[in-house]
C-alpha cells in the first residue's frame, strides 16, 4: 500500500530533469502520469531511490502544428490528447486509441510520452505511435536527438531511451481525412487489450491507396502489420479485401500466452479484428 | 520531507510530508478526510476517487506532493451551504448505494462526468463510471442515480425531490 | 408528544429510501481502519510467498532495529503455539480438522499465510521493517488438485492427519426414510429402454468474495474492556469466538462493527489477524490497528466455491425425473474456516430444488489443498447445487429432445401441492412456480426471442443466440436451531431483539442482526414503525456492537429479515401487550377492553384513547402505574425460526455469442423472484440487482487461477476481472409474492437468490447458443477464449491447452516482467 521510501525532485525544465537523472543514477524513475509507476511503487515492485516528476515542466504539456507534423510533448495527458482540436483533426486514430485507454480518472493523469515510454506490449498508444510513423524526441546530456517509431520499441518495457535520457516529445505526420478505426479486445472494460488492432487508410474513390496497421500485444513490442497493409493498398474497401488483407497479420508476429490466451488464440483474434478493423475504418 | 501546499474542501493547508506519501494516505492521516477510502492497491476500484483542479482523479495513484499548488474537492466539500449536491440525493433517491464504500468514488467520478457530460445516455454513464468498482449493486441503480442527477441539474430544472436528505450532521 | 402515524399509510411495502444513505453520501462514514485511537500503533504481516514450505529460520534481527518498529514476533514469539483459529462446523464426528495457527508453526500451507508480524509507529514503518525480515523456507510439494490428492501416496497438506480427505458427509433419502434409493433408481434405469440416464461433471471454480473494504480490525486495551473494532459480517459470533480461541472471558469483550463495507459471506470469519492483534493489544497495552491491503485480501480472505460436482439423473423418456445422484469434492483449502466445511452441506438440500424427486443421494467429500481456504461466499452451497440441478436439467432436455422450460414444469411443484415435504425431508411452505414462469416469459418474450434463435440459427448469422433458464430455490432464513443441531453446528440458529421505548416517544429498536449494507435500519424501522404505529423516523435501529446489541448471531444466509425481523415483531408485541396494562390503568377500564390500532390504546366501544408515547412517558415518570408490573414497556424477543423460508423464481437470460471470437453478451436478463412480502420494494430491487451481478460474475468473469507452484496468479483487480459498469446491462427484475406461512410477516429473505439463481441461467444460455455447433459443455468462466476453443473442437480442429495459470508479461501489473522486474515504468 505504501512505498519504499525515496527522495523527490520536481525540475522546472528538461535540461533540469537530465541533470537530476543523471545524479540519481542506475536507480532513478522518471514519474510521468504516474498511473503505472505509482501502482508499482505500491506494490513494492520497484523501490527507486530518486523519483524524478516532469510535472513541473510546462514545455513538455503542449501540442503543437509544426508544418506537416503535429508534436505533442510528452507530458500531455491522455485526456487533453483525445480532446485536442489538432489531434481530432490530423490524428483521429490517436483520438480513438486515447479514449479506450483505461478509465476516465486514469487519463486525467496518465500521458501520452509516460505510456509510449514504459512500452507495455498490451497498453494500446504503441501500436498507433508505430502506425502512424511517429518520430520521438529524446532529450540527454548531450542535446535531443530524434529515433523513428519503427526504432523506438525495443522489447518487454525497453525502449530506445537510454541511460540518463528522456523522452520529451511525440511528433505524427498528419493523417487528415484519413479514415482510421481501434478495434480493441478485451476481457473486461477494464482489462488490458488481448489484442487490439489499430488502422488508418487513405481512400481515394472507394479504393484504399496507403494503408497503416499497428498491432497491440503480438508480441514483445508493438508490431506494424506491414503485410496487411501491402495486401490492402490498391484493394477496394470491401468485406472481401478486409479479410484477405487480414489472413496476414500474422506474419512476424510472437503472440504471448497467458490466463485470458494462448497464442493460437490470439492470432485467430488478429485475424478476425484485422478484417473489422479495416471495414469499422473504411466504413 | 517535501512541502504541500493544497486547498481541500475550501480549507488551505501547507504541511511536510514524505515524499512518498500518497494523497489518499495525506487526506485520510494528515487531514483526516476519512470520507475518502481505499479499496485496492492498483487504481483499479476508484474508491478513492477526488477532484484534482476540477478534474476526478485516483488519490491513491497520486503523490502528495503532486497535489502541491492545487485544489482538491473531496466527498466531505461536495455539498454547499448545508444543501446536498444533486448527485449525492441522487444516489439517496435511486437506491444507488448499499454498503457505501465505493459510493463517495463513485460520486465524485458521476459529478466529474456529468460536467464532461451533462446529458449522458446509458451506455454514457456505464463508460464513464468503468473506473469505480462497486460490489453491491450490479450499478443498475447507480446509472440510475446519474441520469437522474442529469435530469435534476439540467438549466432551470425543477426535478421534485422525493425526500429531501439530510445533510451530514444536520 | 410527536404526532402518530397515520394508519392508512402503511411502511410495510413502501419503497423508502434508506436512511443509512445520509452518512454514506458524504463521507460521514467509520469504516474500520478510519478509526484510529490516540496512541495506535500498526501491524504489517510478513507472508509466505510459497504455498508449501518448510520453515527453517526466521531471523527478525535488523527489523526489530528498524526505525518505529515496537516489535517483531513470531508464533512463538507471541507465545500463541496452542492457539488454533475455529472451525464450527465439524459435518462428521471424525472429520480431520487442522489447528489453524494465528502465524505459521513451523511450515506455511498456503501462499499469503503469515509467518511473522511487525508492529510500528506508523504503517509506512512497519511495511519498512516487514521488508527486513528474513525468513529462510525449504519448499514442499503443493497439493493442488482434489482427485490427485486423495490418491494412494499423495503428498499431505497435514501430514500428522495421515489423509488429505477431511470429511465425507452423505445423506440418503432412501437411508432417510424421506424417499427411495438412488442405487436403486439407477439400476432400474440403466435396465429399462423406456429410461435415460444421464451423467455430467460440473465444475465450481474458485472465486474470490472482493467486497470493497478491505478487512481491519482494531483492538483498544486500554479500557475495562477490551474492544475490538472489525470489518466483520459476525461482531457476536467474534465476540465469542475471541473467548473460545484467546480464553479472554466474554465479558472483558466488547466488539463493535462500525460501517463495514460489504462481506458476501467473506466477512463471516474469524481472522487469525484478528486474534493476533488481539495478543499484540494485550501484549504491548497499545491499541493496535490491523488493515490488509487488497493483493493481501484477495491471497489471505477466504475464497468461495470450488467443487467438482457428479451428477446423474435418471428418467423416464416422458421426461419424469426417477432419480438425482450428487457426488461432490469440495476444496478447503489449507485449513478449515469457521463454517467452511459446511459450506457444500448447505447446499446438500437444494440439489432437488423445484423438482420432485423421488430417489436422492448426495455426498461431499471435502479436502485440504495447499490453497487459500474456502469458506461462505453468497449463497454458500446453494449456487453450487442451483448450478448443478439447472445445468443436469437442460443436459436431461437435450437428451430427451425437449423444451427445456416445459421439461422442469413437468417435473415441478404444482402450486396447488404446497406445502410439500421434498426428498431431503424439508417443508417447502409456499410458491407458486408456475406463476413466476409465466410472468418472467411474458417480460423476456420468450416466444419472440426462440422464433429470433431459429432464424440465427438457420442462417448461420455469426452472431448466435441462446436462451438460458434457471428456475431455482433455495432455503433461507438460517436456522431452525434444532436442524443446526443435526448437523452438528457449533451454534444456534435464532436471533435476538429488543425495543425500548424512550421517554420522549422515540424509539430504539436493537437487532443482533449486523447490516453491511443491507438496509436494515430502514427496513426494521419501516416494520416498527406499522407494528407500534409510530413515524418511521421516529425508531432508531442500533446493531453491530455488542455494548448496545449484547445478543445476537448476526448476518449471513439471507437471515436478517426471515430471522431478526420477526424477533423485533416479536418484542414489538410485548411493548403492546405492557402497553395495554399502563393504557388499562390509565382509561380506567380492563385490559381486555383495551384495543390498540396504529399507536392509539383505546378502550372498545369508547372514543377514550392514549398514544403510545403518552404511555411511554407515563411508563417513564412511573408516578402511577398498575400494581405488579414493572414502569417499562422495553421488551426483548429471541425468534427462533422453525422453518427455513423458501424463496424461488424464474431467471432467464439470452446470451449473444460472436462465434468467430466467442465473445458472449449478455443481452437481456429478466427474473421473476417469489421472496414472500416484500418491506421494502426498492432496496429489494436492490438485492437482486448486486445479487445478479456477482453470479453473472462467476458465469462469465471471474475466476481465482493458481500455477502448477500454487501461486495466485491474479491476485489484484488488476487480473482478477471483476465486472465495471460497463460490463453489464441493465436487468428487468419483478417481484410475485406468495406469502411464507412459516413467519408472521410471509417473508421469506432475498440477500442470496440473484447470486444463487442467475449463474446457471447465463452458462445454459452461452450453451444454448452454440449446441447446434456440437458444443456440450464450457467451463466457468465462459471466457470467449474457453467458448472459442470450445466450437473448435466441436468442429473437429485442435487448439492448444488453455494455460489458466500464466501470466503475460503485458497488461498492467503483470506487465511487470518476471525477467526484468526493473522494466523502465514511467
Amino acid at each position: 500500500m505504501i512505498p519504499a521510501k525515496f527522495d523527490y525532485v520536481k525540475p522546472a525544465s528538461v535540461a533540469e530533469a537530465v541533470t537530476a537523472l543523471r545524479e540519481g543514477g542506475e536507480d532513478a524513475k522518471i514519474l510521468a502520469g504516474g498511473q503505472s509507476l505509482l501502482p508499482v511503487l505500491r506494490l513494492r515492485m520497484a523501490a527507486p531511490s530518486v523519483v524524478i516528476d516532469l510535472g513541473g515542466i510546462a514545455e513538455l504539456r503542449q501540442i503543437r502544428e509544426e508544418g506537416d507534423r503535429i508534436a505533442i510533448g510528452a507530458m500531455v495527458p491522455h485526456h487533453d490528447v483525445m480532446r485536442d482540436d489538432l489531434v481530432k483533426q490530423h490524428l483521429t486514430l490517436l483520438q480513438q486509441a486515447t479514449e479506450t485507454v483505461a478509465d476516465p480518472q486514469v487519463r486525467h493523469r496518465g500521458t501520452l510520452g509516460g505510456a509510449l515510454a514504459h512500452a507495455d506490449p498490451a497498453g494500446d498508444l504503441g501500436a498507433v505511435a508505430l502506425a502512424l510513423e511517429a518520430e520521438f524526441v529524446i532529450a540527454g546530456a548531450d542535446g535531443t536527438r530524434t529515433v523513428s517509431a519503427s526504432d523506438f520499441f525495443v522489447d518487454y518495457f525497453t525502449t530506445a531511451i537510454g541511460e540518463g535520457e528522456i523522452l520529451t516529445e511525440m511528433r505524427f505526420p498528419k493523417y487528415t481525412g484519413w479514415k482510421t478505426h481501434y478495434e480493441k479486445f478485451n476481457r473486461v472494460a477494464q482489462a488490458w487489450s488481448m489484442v487490439a488492432i489499430a488502422v488508418a487508410l487513405k481512400v481515394d474513390g472507394g479504393s484504399i491507396s496507403e494503408a497503416r496497421v499497428g498491432l497491440t500485444n503480438m508480441g514483445t513490442t508493438p508490431i506494424r502489420a506491414s503485410g496487411v497493409e501491402a495486401a490492402l493498398v490498391g484493394q477496394q474497401a470491401s468485406a472481401d479485401a478486409a479479410k484477405a488483407a487480414a489472413e496476414h497479420v500474422t506474419e512476424g508476429t510472437a503472440a504471448p500466452s497467458d490466463a485470458d490466451a494462448a497464442a493460437d488464440y490470439r492470432e485467430h483474434l488478429a485475424r478476425v479484428l484485422t478484417g473489422r478493423a479495416v471495414l469499422a475504418a473504411a466504413g | 520531507m517535501a512541502e504541500v501546499r493544497v486547498t481541500v474542501d475550501g480549507v488551505n493547508y501547507a504541511d511536510e510530508v514524505e515524499p512518498r506519501m500518497l494523497l489518499v494516505q495525506y487526506l485520510r492521516e494528515r487531514l483526516g478526510k476519512t470520507g475518502t477510502v481505499v479499496g485496492c492497491d492498483t487504481s483499479n476500484c476508484g474508491a478513492c476517487t477526488v477532484h484534482l483542479n476540477g478534474q476526478s482523479v485516483k488519490s491513491c495513484s497520486v503523490l502528495a506532493v503532486q497535489a502541491d499548488g492545487a485544489e482538491v474537492l473531496t466527498i466531505e466539500g461536495l455539498a454547499r451551504d448545508g444543501e446536498l449536491h444533486p448527485v449525492q440525493k441522487a444516489f439517496n433517491e435511486c437506491h444507488g448505494l448499499q454498503c457505501g464504500y465505493c459510493t463517495p468514488g463513485m460520486i465524485m467520478a458521476a459529478v466529474d462526468l456529468l460536467g464532461d457530460n451533462p446529458d449522458p445516455d446509458e451506455h454514457e454513464v456505464r463508460e464513464g463510471i468503468e473506473g469505480n468498482l462497486c460490489r453491491c449493486t450490479g450499478y443498475q441503480n447507480i446509472v440510475r442515480s446519474v441520469q437522474r442527477a442529469a435530469q435534476m441539474m439540467k438549466p432551470g430544472a425543477s426535478v421534485p425531490t422525493e425526500q429531501p436528505a439530510p445533510v451530514a450532521g444536520d | 408528544m410527536t404526532a402518530t402515524a397515520d394508519s392508512t399509510a402503511l411502511e410495510f411495502g413502501k419503497s423508502r429510501t434508506r436512511k443509512e444513505d445520509a452518512r454514506l453520501i458524504t463521507g460521514r462514514t467509520r469504516y474500520t481502519d478510519s478509526i484510529t485511537p490516540s496512541g495506535c500503533l500498526h501491524v504489517a504481516v510478513v507472508r509466505s510467498p510459497l504455498s508449501h514450505a518448510k520453515i527453517l529460520s526466521i531471523d527478525t534481527a535488523e527489523a526489530k532495529k528498524a526505525p518505529g518498529v515496537h516489535g517483531v514476533y513470531t508464533l512463538a514469539d507471541l507465545g500463541a503455539e496452542a492457539v488454533g483459529m475455529p472451525c464450527a462446523w465439524p459435518i462428521t464426528p471424525d472429520q480431520k480438522a487442522p489447528q489453524r495457527p494465528v502465524l505459521a508453526k513451523d511450515a506455511v500451507h498456503f501462499a499469503g499465510e503469515g509467518v511473522a508480524v511487525v508492529v510500528a509507529r506508523t504503517l509506512a514503518e512497519a511495511k519498512d521493517a516487514a521488508e527486513l525480515v528474513e525468513v529462510d523456507y525449504d519448499p514442499l510439494d503443493p497439493v493442488l488438485d482434489m482427485e490427485a490428492a486423495l490418491a494412494e501416496g499423495a503428498t499431505l497438506v497435514h501430514p500428522d492427519l495421515g489423509t488429505n480427505e477431511s470429511a465425507t458427509w452423505v445423506f440418503d433419502s432412501g437411508e432417510a426414510g424421506t424417499g427411495g434409493s438412488v442405487s436403486d433408481a439407477i439400476a432400474a434405469a440403466e435396465a429399462d429402454p423406456d429410461q435415460v440416464v444421464v451423467k455430467r461433471r460440473f465444475r465450481q471454480q474458485r472465486l474470490v468474495p472482493a467486497f470493497m473494504e478491505p478487512r481491519s480490525c482494531v483492538v483498544d486495551p486500554t479500557g475495562e474492556q477490551i474492544v475490538i473494532w472489525a470489518a466483520t459480517q459476525v461482531p457476536h459470533i467474534l465476540r465469542t469466538m475471541t473467548t473460545v480461541t484467546l480464553g479472554v472471558p466474554e465479558s472483558k469483550l466488547r466488539v463493535i462493527a462500525p460501517d463495514v463495507g460489504g462481506g458476501f459471506g467473506g466477512k463471516i470469519g474469524v481472522l487469525p489477524e484478528e486474534m493476533m492483534t488481539v495478543l499484540l493489544a494485550q501484549k504491548l497495552r497499545k491499541p493496535v490497528k490491523w488493515t490488509e491491503t487488497r493483493s493481501e485480501c484477495m491471497l489471505t480472505a477466504h475464497h468461495g466455491r470450488d467443487q467438482i460436482q457428479d451428477i446423474t439423473i435418471t428418467a423416464k423418456k416422458d421426461g419424469t425425473i426417477t432419480g438425482l445422484d450428487v457426488k461432490l469434492l469440495a476444496d478447503m483449502g489449507a485449513y478449515l474456516g469457521l463454517v467452511g466445511p459446511g459450506v457444500p452441506v448447505l447446499g446438500a438440500f437444494m440439489f432437488n430444488a423445484i423438482y420432485k424427486v423421488p430417489a436422492y443421494r448426495f455426498s461431499t467429500t471435502n479436502v485440504f489443498t495447499t490453497k487459500t481456504l474456502t469458506d461462505a461466499y453468497r449463497g454458500a452451497g446453494r449456487p453450487e447445487a442451483t448450478f448443478g440441478i439447472e445445468r443436469i436439467i437442460d443436459e436431461l432436455a437435450v437428451e430427451l429432445g425437449r423444451e427445456p422450460l416445459e421439461l422442469r414444469e413437468q417435473n415441478w411443484i404444482k402450486h396447488e401441492e404446497f406445502p410439500f415435504t421434498t426428498v431431503c425431508g424439508l417443508t417447502y411452505d409456499s410458491g407458486d412456480y408456475e406463476q413466476a414462469t409465466a410472468r418472467a416469459k411474458e417480460l423476456f418474450d420468450y416466444d419472440g426471442l426462440r422464433r429470433e434463435q431459429a432464424e440465427r440459427r438457420a442462417n448461420g448469422d455469426r452472431v448466435q443466440l441462446g436462451i438460458g433458464i434457471s428456475t431455482f430455490t433455495e432455503m433461507c432464513g438460517l436456522a431452525p436451531s434444532r436442524v443446526l443441531g443435526s448437523l452438528a453446528y457449533g451454534a444456534g440458529g435464532w436471533e435476538a431483539a429488543s425495543i425500548r421505548m424512550l421517554a420522549t416517544g422515540k424509539v430504539e429498536v436493537i437487532t443482533g442482526a449486523s447490516a453491511h449494507g443491507q438496509g436494515h435500519e430502514t427496513a426494521f424501522s419501516q416494520i416498527v414503525a406499522d407494528k407500534l404505529g409510530v413515524p418511521f423516523e421516529d425508531v432508531e435501529v442500533l446493531h453491530g456492537d455488542t455494548a448496545s446489541s449484547p445478543k445476537g448471531l448476526d448476518t449471513y444466509g439471507s437471515r436478517s429479515l426471515v430471522v431478526g425481523g420477526i424477533a423485533i415483531t416479536m418484542a414489538a408485541d410485548k411493548v403492546i401487550e405492557k402497553a395495554k396494562k399502563f393504557a388499562a390503568h390509565m382509561l380506567e377500564a380492563d385490559v381486555s377492553d383495551i384495543e390498540f390500532n396504529a399507536g392509539q390504546f383505546t378502550v372498545r366501544g369508547t372514543g377514550a384513547g392514549k398514544a403510545i408515547q403518552e404511555i411511554a412517558f407515563a411508563a417513564f415518570m412511573a408516578h402511577d402505574y398498575p400494581e405488579g408490573i414493572e414502569p417499562s414497556l422495553d421488551s426483548d424477543a429471541v425468534y427462533d425460526p422453525e422453518n427455513f423460508s423458501f424463496p424461488h423464481g424464474t431467471h432467464l437470460a439470452a446470451m449473444e455469442v460472436d462465434t468467430d471470437t466467442g465473445r458472449v453478451t449478455l443481452r437481456q436478463y429478466v427474473c421473476v423472484d417469489d421472496i414472500g412480502n416484500v418491506v421494502n420494494p426498492l432496496i429489494a430491487e436492490g438485492q437482486v440487482h448486486g445479487g445478479l451481478a456477482q453470479g453473472i460474475a462467476q458465469a462469465l468473469f471471474e475466476e481465482a487461477n493458481y500455477d502448477d507452484q500454487g501461486t495466485l496468479v491474479n491476485g489484484t483487480f488488476v487480473d482478477y476481472t471483476l465486472p465495471s459498469a460497463a460490463d453489464l446491462p441493465s436487468f428487468t427484475t419483478e417481484i410475485v409474492s406468495t406469502p411464507a406461512t412459516s413467519n408472521p410477516l410471509g417473508v421469506k429473505g432475498v440477500g442470496e437468490a440473484g447470486t444463487i439463481a442467475s449463474t446457471p441461467a447465463i452458462v445454459n444460455g452461452v450453451l444454448d447458443a452454440v449446441r447446434h455447433l456440437g458444443v456440450k459443455d464450457i467451463e466457468m468462466p465462459t471466457t470467449s477464449q474457453r467458448v472459442w476453443r470450445a466450437i473448435q473442437a466441436a468442429q473437429g480442429h485442435s487448439t492448444q491447452e488453455t494455460p489458466i495459470d500464466t501470466h503475460s508479461p503485458g497488461a498492467g501489473l503483470g506487465s511487470i516482467d518476471p525477467n526484468n522486474p526493473q522494466g523502465e515504468v514511467q
